[in-house]
């Protein structure tokens, strides 16, 4: 399946909801995205994977890339996952670590404190 | 032994189609369901690595993949760049994933050799017996 990207907003958040397949051919797509909402100015971004069925080395490397991104601009990023074949990624690779990851996208936006309750 | 090779041009959008063909062959000879996820990420980044490396050496030689099914599930997936490549780079510890310092590049190639590393119970990745690249082999078990 191919990706697809949708955007809205809660509150002050910006949820980025992704679907299909993130591969070495369809990551530089999300990476625009994220680059377009970053510069757009949003600070607070969740990027919900609730739709994807296939994340690599090139889409984690993605998310990486805009977490930094954020926090070098003082703002926010967490993933939202609870599909298991997806977190054993997240776990193989130590991002578990390095990612806030929710099951839900208002879990993700009440956890975080630069956000909530906006 | 059945053996199925494709071999195509370093392009990233013809990493699925390998995906693919790796999963469906792997399905056809008898690895378990819940193996094949791990089939199709661990096929992906292997050609993901492969087609990289054309890329950043400039060749147009094609990147083969060859699944065979004697008693196991073998995948090779062979690239023909000037490397000494080895499994020694493994996981990176979650401090330096997240730290500036680290390129894109360099941050997923080691997240793509955790992934084969952590998925693959048996990988090699060695020099191609004959000219110049890299071999990396996979193998799962087939049946019950």
């Amino acid at each position: 399946m191919e990706l697809s990207l949708a955007t809205r907003t809660v509150g002050e958040h910006t949820v980025l909801e992704v679907g299909g397949e993130v591969d070495v051919y369809t990551a530089p797509r999300l990476r625009e995205r994220l680059l377009e909402l970053i510069d757009g100015g949003a600070r607070h971004v969740v990027v919900d994977l609730g739709r994807v069925d296939f994340l690599d080395s090139t889409g984690l490397g993605v998310l990486v890339g805009a977490l930094k991104r954020l926090r070098s601009a003082g703002g926010s990023f967490a993933l939202v996952c609870d599909k298991e074949p997806l977190l054993k990624i997240f776990r193989i690779t130590a991002l578990d670590q390095v990612f806030p990851l929710h099951p839900t996208v208002d879990a993700a936006i009440s956890a975080d404190p630069a956000g909530a309750g906006a | 032994m059945a053996t199925v090779k494709l071999s195509f041009s370093p392009a990233p959008v013809h990493v699925r189609t390998a995906r693919l063909v790796g999963v469906a062959v792997a399905r056809r000879a008898g690895v378990r369901e819940d193996l094949l996820d791990e089939v199709r990420l661990a096929i992906g980044e292997a050609c993901t690595r492969a087609v990289a490396l054309h890329r950043q050496y400039g060749l147009a030689d094609p990147v083969l993949v060859e699944m065979s099914d004697g008693g196991s599930y073998a995948v090779r997936v062979v690239d023909r760049a000037p490397i000494e490549a080895g499994i020694g780079l493994t996981a990176l510890p979650p401090d330096e994933l997240a730290n500036e310092s680290l390129t894109d590049e360099a941050l997923t190639t080691g997240v793509g050799f955790a992934l084969l590393a952590g998925f693959v119970e048996d990988l090699q990745v060695r020099p191609v017996d004959e000219g110049i690249g890299t071999e990396v082999r996979m193998v799962w078990p087939v049946g019950h």
